[in-house]
């Protein structure tokens, strides 16, 4: 009785913070925004990654997770350094307005 | 009774702050409450036992991550942005389309539900060693080839960031 949560419990409340997060990516035109929503799809999945480390009582889902935040990290300061170079060029950060490969 | 009130309790302030983190008009509303957010998927983890990924996640997102997206939204401008409509024009089919992406997945949770397979609650792991210690053995020992891979990763990121956001030298 240490933990009667089911691992059924994570998957779905993973499967709605992912769900959010695309909602996030698709309909905002705020390129941070989109970035944060980036970060929830990404906290979804290392959810899923820590409820399988639990129920398979193996510590390499945790590590998998571990591998995902230092993506995270680069993902981030990746994109926060592109929005930087490219808000010094266009002056915008709507992702709408960035269309400079569109013809 | 007590794991479950806590999970949903977490579960609850997680799913609300991500609604509004994309919901609200100025970015900096919004990057705090992603860090509520955060905050909400490390309780999460503390009820999964990962005590380790708890405190990583403290560190590196709240306060690595999250700095880092707050000094960026003082970079750029955003008064303008503010008074603009903060939803692209295809937020319609944005929107259907995760509709039903949620319903595909809720369906595919309702027939593995209703054909057994629904997964038993985990017995908590005997625990010899220390959370901490038994993922560090794992990253140190199973996964070494991977973590130099991911500092390498790591190194190129922060190259390329300070890169792509220096002036150009003229």
């Amino acid at each position: 009785m240490s933990n009667a949560i089911p691992t059924s419990w994570y998957l779905i409340l993973a499967t709605a913070l992912f769900s959010v997060g695309v909602i996030g990516v698709l309909t905002r035109r705020n390129v941070i925004i989109i970035l944060m929503s980036i970060e929830l799809i990404l906290n979804a999945v290392n959810i899923n990654l820590v409820a399988f480390s639990q129920y398979f009582r193996s510590v390499d889902g945790q590590a998998f997770a571990i591998f995902v935040i230092t993506d995270a990290a680069a993902e981030a300061a990746i994109g926060l350094g592109l929005i930087i170079a490219l808000f010094r060029n266009k002056a915008t950060v709507n992702a709408d307005e960035i269309d400079l490969l569109k013809w | 009774m007590l794991p479950q009130i806590a999970f949903f309790l977490l579960a609850a302030v997680m799913l609300i702050s991500a609604v509004l983190v994309i919901t609200r008009r100025n970015a900096v509303h919004s990057a705090v409450w992603l860090i509520a957010t955060l905050f909400a998927v490390g309780g999460i983890y503390l009820l999964q036992q990962a005590e380790f990924l708890l405190a990583v996640q403290i560190i590196v997102y709240v306060g690595g991550i999250m700095v880092l997206f707050l000094f960026v939204i003082m970079l750029v401008n955003l008064d303008v942005a503010v008074r603009q409509t903060p939803f692209s024009r295809q937020w319609l089919l944005g929107l259907v389309t995760v509709l039903v992406l949620s319903g595909e997945l809720a369906w595919g949770f309702y027939h593995e539900i209703r054909g057994g397979f629904a997964l038993p609650p985990a017995n908590a792991a005997p625990a010899t060693a220390g959370n901490t210690q038994a993922i560090g053995l794992a990253l140190y020992r199973n996964y070494m080839l991977p973590v130099e891979i991911a500092s390498v990763l790591l190194l190129v990121a922060m190259v390329g960031a300070v890169v792509m956001a220096k002036k150009k030298l003229d």
